[in-house]
């Protein structure tokens, strides 16, 4: 990460703060609860945290793409519900295979990524508004072929049949299986999909000359037109980045609850883009990156199991995700805007 | 209200090692129109920006009705009787409000008025605002609704409503057409009859002839010359303001090479006169006039940015009508946009991702940047055109003016391109960085044809082949940078000669 070096000389107790900070809260945060809270520092409980973060990790990837260009995308939690109810739907009611599902998940979020994009660049809408309003669209689509209910197998169908199709074992393997890491059955697929996710999207902004030409974008557009980019094309593809892997989070989710429910997802959006804005502040690089998402990401993860460990109550947990969010943006913004 | 309400006295203002303003003196009497005349970084916006309160001096003083005055915040200016009128008609009036909310905003704003407010007492009053300077606006009319030029009329109706002592107009034409111009100068006419001491800053000479009673000259953030004597010696406040000190820069006028670029009656505005142009590669072409004459959408239209009123532009023998920048770099047309800090830099970026920024497609590999190609010609880059840095992953930011500017400079010469367009390239440039580019410019000009639109004669001079006056969307003189008349193309800038013969001009060129 070449861009966050700083000077040796000018290394002063604040750079230190602002770069390092937010990592050694993190270290220190690991270390108290596996002293505090007995039965943290295991393997298991690892993987529970991984597991937990999965989901909103892959969607937080895909905000800190849109945040590379300097927009936003408040659609993620939507498409990733939708998602859920799209391959439910088209499982359960269509009968169709756990591929036909996976494969109109994805055009789904690429769909939507693209109608995002074509708001923000083409019809000039803000992209706070143009999201808002297909977040509010997608909650109110999903629910219309299932006159709002869940989907699950014999559920009755408006036309008085019943539902006769089910969740694939292949499709439910996606959200179930774990792989044997040392220990059998550690390693759920869903944190495989993140990690895996998290180095191609950090590959993707730091290695190669599309996710240069983003940040150049995000920084001064006008330069980065004035130097040949096709700035439009490329905050399109930044919002179906966005929109594909929010599905990708759906389908994750669609496994591991193994029914289309109407009422899940209801946290994807905060917790995600909390991740994300996080990130910002890890390493002190003040701007959106793969791996301060997916440290954020982990942050957020940490913390809520250590608390449940110590039997804070659940609904303390999105308090504490707040006051997070608040001082990780405080780091970023008030501490590394001196420069 | 005669004499003189406003005396400045050995006024200075530094930003870091940066003398701005070095010593400036300058009375502003009443009942007339004092124009000051500057090139960009002249110091006339700082100079506004004391006065108006802003900014704080760092020694001089300003004396208002012979006492000192010190304003610390725009409003103490107000007060004191200190209006400001700005550039950009925008920041003067609220467009999503009616006619008479904007005139009596002053009031509205002011924490002692009634907490209620009675529309008919707001309408009366704004009436009699405008009464006084002899407009009629529909008072219900929102703002968003009215022309540019009314909006300017409005901002300063609001302004006249505290009887000032100084009205200061900061370019007040620059988005207005001729017709609404003329309703600003019947407005500026009807307050010079009032007895206001008027400050007019502009670049235009048409509204200079209109309405200056004075010009004054600032260059380099000192006054350079004062004219107020009939009839006013417009060439010479040009001179002054452009300081064509000779330098001593020594131009081999280089012989042109194969033809690259070929404009044919090209208009930049429909109703402009055309441009007829030919640049060859091995030269270097000045193009040189004051602000908003046009030099910046001829570049526009060379770099895909915008569509020309009408004309043809070919190069290497083929019809070229960019779509954008990107098809403008890939057919071999490279721009170097003025205003670096909004147009060329990524702050976000370090020397290394600036310098290689339009060239990415060429240094990666399947979309993967390859880092040793894209270091080699950065590392090329800073060598060559003497950029002082620590290494090449110093952040832009942390680069002198200067320095940043050889950046954007050293992108452009760091893949061959056909033409180089270059707009204000010694911006905000000191004198050393500014002889370290034209230098590199000129050495690396053979394969090319090289375009350097410049406000400053001097810089002109020290680098073309050839230099081209711009005035009115149109050229009006051209002329080989030898024994140069300097007196000629001072006139052209300032459009006292009438657009001559163009080749009549040139064979005398080449005498």
């Amino acid at each position: 990460m070449s861009e966050t070096r700083v000077n040796k000389k000018s290394m002063s107790l604040t750079d230190y703060a602002i770069r390092y900070g937010f990592v050694a809260l993190l270290v220190g945060l690991v270390v108290y609860f596996s002293v505090a809270a007995e039965g943290f520092a295991s393997p298991y409980s690892a993987v529970f945290i991984f597991q937990s973060v999965a989901i909103t990790g892959i969607l937080a990837l895909g905000v800190t793409a849109t945040l590379v260009v300097d927009g936003f995308d408040l659609s993620i939690g939507a498409v990733a519900t939708s998602a859920l109810m799209l391959s439910a739907y088209v499982m359960v009611v269509m009968e169709q295979s756990a591929l036909v599902a996976v494969v109109a998940c994805l055009l789904m979020g690429a769909l939507v990524g693209l109608i995002n994009g074509f708001l923000i660049v083409q019809m000039r809408v803000p992209d706070l508004l143009a999201t808002l309003g297909m977040m509010f669209l997608l909650i109110g689509l999903q629910r219309i072929p299932t006159e709002g209910r869940s989907i699950a197998t014999g559920m009755s169908l408006p036309d008085g049949s019943t539902a006769g199709g089910s969740f694939s074992p292949e499709f439910l393997a996606l959200g179930r299986h774990r792989f044997d890491f040392f220990i059998d059955n550690l390693i759920p697929v869903s944190v495989v999909f993140l990690v895996v996710i998290a180095i191609g999207i950090w590959l993707f902004l730091e290695y190669t000359r599309y996710g240069r030409v983003m940040y150049a974008i995000g920084s001064n557009e006008r330069a980065a037109s004035l130097a040949g980019v096709p700035v439009k094309k490329y905050k399109i593809i930044a919002y179906m980045i966005s929109g594909v892997l929010a599905s990708v989070g759906g389908i994750l989710l669609a496994a591991r609850l193994g029914r289309g429910d109407i009422a899940s997802g209801n946290n994807l959006l905060l917790d995600s883009v909390a991740a994300a804005l996080i990130g910002f502040a890890v390493l002190g690089a003040a701007k959106p990156n793969a791996f301060g998402t997916a440290v954020g990401a982990l942050f957020v993860g940490i913390l809520l199991q250590g608390l449940t460990m110590m039997n804070a109550p659940y609904y303390t947990q999105d308090f504490v995700k707040g006051g997070v969010l608040v001082v990780a943006l405080m780091f970023t913004f008030a501490l590394s805007n001196r420069r | 209200m005669a004499g003189i309400p406003i005396k400045i006295r050995g006024l200075e203002k530094r930003f870091a090692a940066n003398r701005v303003l070095r010593g400036v003196d300058l009375d502003i009497p009443a009942g007339k129109v004092t124009v000051l005349m500057g090139a960009n970084g002249a110091g006339k916006s700082t100079l506004v920006k004391i006065i108006c309160g802003l900014y704080a001096a760092d020694a001089g003083q300003v004396e208002l009705n012979g006492k000192p005055f010190a304003p610390t915040t725009p409003s103490e200016a107000l007060q004191a009787g200190i209006v400001t009128v700005h550039q950009n008609i925008n920041d003067g009036v609220v467009p999503d409000l009616d006619v008479a909310s904007n005139l009596m905003l002053d009031w509205l704003a002011n924490p002692k008025s009634a907490p209620v407010l009675n529309p008919r007492k707001i309408r009366r009053s704004a009436e009699e605002i405008a009464a006084k300077l002899g407009l009629n606006f529909d008072m219900n009319m929102m703002v968003s609704d009215l022309t540019l030029a009314d909006r300017q009329l409005v901002a300063i109706a609001r302004a006249m409503a505290h009887a000032p002592k100084l009205m200061i107009l900061d370019e007040p034409t620059s988005s207005l057409s001729a017709s609404e111009a003329e309703r600003l100068f019947a407005l500026v006419d009807k307050l010079r009859e009032g007895g206001v001491a008027i400050l007019y800053i502009s670049h235009r000479m048409s509204d200079i002839r209109r309405v200056a009673d004075r010009i004054v000259s600032m260059r380099d953030g000192t006054i350079v010359g004062q004219y107020e004597t009939e009839p006013l010696d417009y060439e010479g406040a040009v001179n002054d303001m452009l300081g064509h000190t000779m330098t001593d820069v020594n131009i081999a006028v280089q012989a042109p090479g194969e033809k690259v670029l070929e404009l044919e009656n090209l208009q930049l505005k429909p109703e402009s006169k055309p441009i007829n142009l030919t640049a060859h590669r091995n030269e270097v072409i000045a193009i040189t006039g004051l602000v908003g004459v046009g030099k910046t959408q001829l570049t526009e239209v060379l770099f895909g940015q915008l569509a020309p009123a009408g004309g043809t532009v070919t190069l290497k023998g083929k019809s070229y009508t960019p779509q954008s920048a990107r098809d403008a770099i890939n057919q071999g047309v490279f721009l170097c946009a003025k205003d670096r800090g909004t147009n060329g830099v990524v702050q976000d970026f370090d020397i290394n991702r600036n310098i290689t920024l339009p060239f990415l497609s060429s240094l990666s590999t399947l979309g993967f940047v390859r880092r040793r190609s894209e270091y080699r010609i950065t590392n090329e880059a800073i060598s060559k055109l003497g950029i002082v840095c620590q290494s090449a992953n110093d952040d832009i930011g942390t680069l002198s003016g200067g320095n940043q500017q050889k950046v954007m400079v050293g992108r452009w010469l760091s893949h061959p391109s056909d033409v180089l367009i270059l707009d204000e390239p010694f911006q905000g440039v000191d004198i050393a960085a500014r002889r370290d580019i034209g230098a590199k410019l000129r050495e690396t000009a053979k394969d090319r044809a090289t375009i350097v639109l410049v406000a400053e004669l001097d810089e002109a001079l020290e680098i073309a082949d050839r230099i081209l006056v711009m005035a009115e969307f149109t050229i009006v003189g051209e002329h080989k940078n030898e024994n140069v008349d300097v007196d000629l193309i001072l006139e052209q800038v300032s459009g006292a000669a009438a657009p001559q013969d163009l080749q009549e001009q040139k064979e005398g060129a080449a005498r």
